[in-house]
């Protein structure tokens, strides 16, 4: 089966064309957005990391950063520095040429402040739309496609409908040869022994259990009870009662093909098939990091009803249930909800997901993209020194 | 037609509220070969649970076949089941 791509110059398939304006910073977070806002056909994305960081922290940050500005859905990437941050343009910009990613950097220090950085990257930026605008859509297999799995804004119907629906079109994506990478850790609790049953081998195994059991230390580190955040209030109206029923609703997105792989947070996967990214319950903070490891399109089910999307991957929103999809129409792209009014079946609202993939790869718009939904975020490990 | 409530797998000892449901209702909800009909102890909103079997306090909640918590009073066959008498054994970081 074949879907219509860019084959970048590294090899790499990306599905849609982005220019991307990019703090490596905070402090250059505002002037990234001027030149976004100056530059009609950029997207940008701002965040609060780049400085402070040390250890795994920094490398977390570090990867996130070239994982996300070095992604296929991106055609160039301009990088905004201060001139003494810890992270810096160049340094994110030496891995990006290595992996073969068109990249511009502007300091603004270097610049000679604010309104002459801005000229200088709204001049870069223009050069880049007019490069990318050379790239063409050609067919691709979608054996090539990485599909990143979220959910947000839980009920008790997600784990009974658009999850397990979820869960088959992710079967069938693998089944064609692609992959799908599924993660919040925290969701992950209470579901150790389930997971730990479809470990391609005992290194797997023995990451499931290590990563679920990071995340339950972390919980308990607060010295409190985590319901109430875990499941969320919003959560707890819907009807879900603790966080091991949340996580046995979660974990149906990973639908039932053996898992590959563990990875880190925004780390790429080695392996093909289905992948766990060690990653956050923090909806946004952890698209960033599907992305970095290699998403292509997120499919992200909801109960409760949330807009966000992403500055740079398509997000594919797949209500629960059908209240919910006819309250926030405008951000709903498919109703599960149809499987509990008798509409429609697991197996039918899983094909048309699948379907749907394969059509927003090909550059059918999202309602997430339609809207303007570009929320960013990194998931920083902490303490900042 | 729309199913009233949802029994997910045979072990569970829990069925989930496909639509608001009142007390009083008869509910029969069906999985394989095992079929259980209940009298709503009280009214059950959209996606909350209520109990299939009378549950001693101590013992497991089990849904999708797995435990989801510990009850922490005793649950009657038709009675809401939810915060207020389960408790998670997850992120307890207040029962260290």
């Amino acid at each position: 089966m074949k879907f219509l791509g860019y084959r970048r110059s590294n090899s790499k398939v990306g599905v849609r064309n982005h220019v991307l304006i990019f703090p490596t910073v905070v402090c250059a977070s505002e002037v990234a957005r001027m030149i976004g806002n100056e530059v009609p056909g950029a997207v940008y994305a701002i965040h609060g990391c780049g400085c402070g960081h040390v250890g795994e922290d920094k490398e977390q940050v570090v990867r996130t950063m070239v994982g996300f500005t070095g992604h296929p859905n991106v055609a160039g990437v301009l990088l905004v520095g201060l001139g003494c941050e810890v992270i810096t343009p160049e340094t994110i910009a030496g891995e990006l040429v290595k992996g073969g990613q068109r990249v511009e950097t502007v300091s603004i220090q270097r610049a000679g402040g604010t309104t002459q950085c801005v000229e200088e990257g709204k001049r870069l930026a223009g050069k880049l739309l007019a490069e990318a605008a050379d790239a063409k859509r050609e067919s691709i297999d979608v054996s090539e496609l990485t599909l990143g799995l979220e959910c947000g804004g839980s009920d008790a119907l997600s784990g009974l409908t658009a999850n397990p629906a979820l869960g088959i079109a992710s079967d069938l994506l693998i089944a064609e040869g692609g992959s799908a990478i599924f993660s919040e850790t925290t969701e992950m609790l209470g579901t150790e022994q389930v997971l730990a049953r479809r470990a391609a081998n005992a290194e797997v195994e023995k990451r499931i259990y290590e990563i679920i059991a990071a995340a339950d230390t972390k919980a308990k580190s607060m010295g409190v009870d985590i319901r109430g955040s875990q499941p969320t209030p919003g959560n707890i109206a819907g009807g879900l009662t603790s966080i091991e029923e949340k996580s046995l609703g979660c974990i149906r997105k990973g639908g039932s093909t053996t898992i590959m792989e563990v990875v880190k947070y925004a780390e790429q996967p080695a392996k093909k098939g289905l992948i766990i990214m060690d990653g956050t319950a923090l909806d946004v903070m952890n698209d960033t990091g599907l992305i970095a490891s290699g998403a292509q399109v997120i499919v992200f089910t909801t109960g409760r009803g949330t807009p966000v999307g992403t500055p740079i991957v398509p997000v594919i929103k797949v209500s629960s249930n059908s209240i919910n999809y006819n309250n926030m129409k405008d951000n709903m792209d498919i109703n599960a909800g149809v499987i509990v009014d008798g509409w429609g079946t697991l197996r039918s609202v899983g094909e048309q997901i699948f379907n749907e993939i394969i059509e927003v790869a090909s550059g059918k718009l999202t309602k997430a993209e339609i809207l303007g939904h570009r929320e960013f975020d990194i998931h920083s490990l902490g303490p900042v020194v | 037609m729309q199913e009233k409530a949802i029994l997910i797998d045979k072990k569970d000892n829990v069925a989930t509220a496909l639509r608001q449901l009142e007390k009083g209702d008869s509910i029969p909800v069906v999985v394989e070969d095992r079929s259980v009909s209940v009298i709503l102890l009280q009214g059950i909103s959209f996606g909350h649970k209520f109990a299939l079997t009378d549950i001693q306090q101590g013992d497991a909640i089990i849904k999708y076949g797995e435990v989801i918590g510990l009850a922490t009073k005793q649950i009657r066959q038709g009675e809401h089941v939810h915060i207020h008498n389960v408790e998670s054994q997850k992120g307890r970081g207040d029962k260290r």
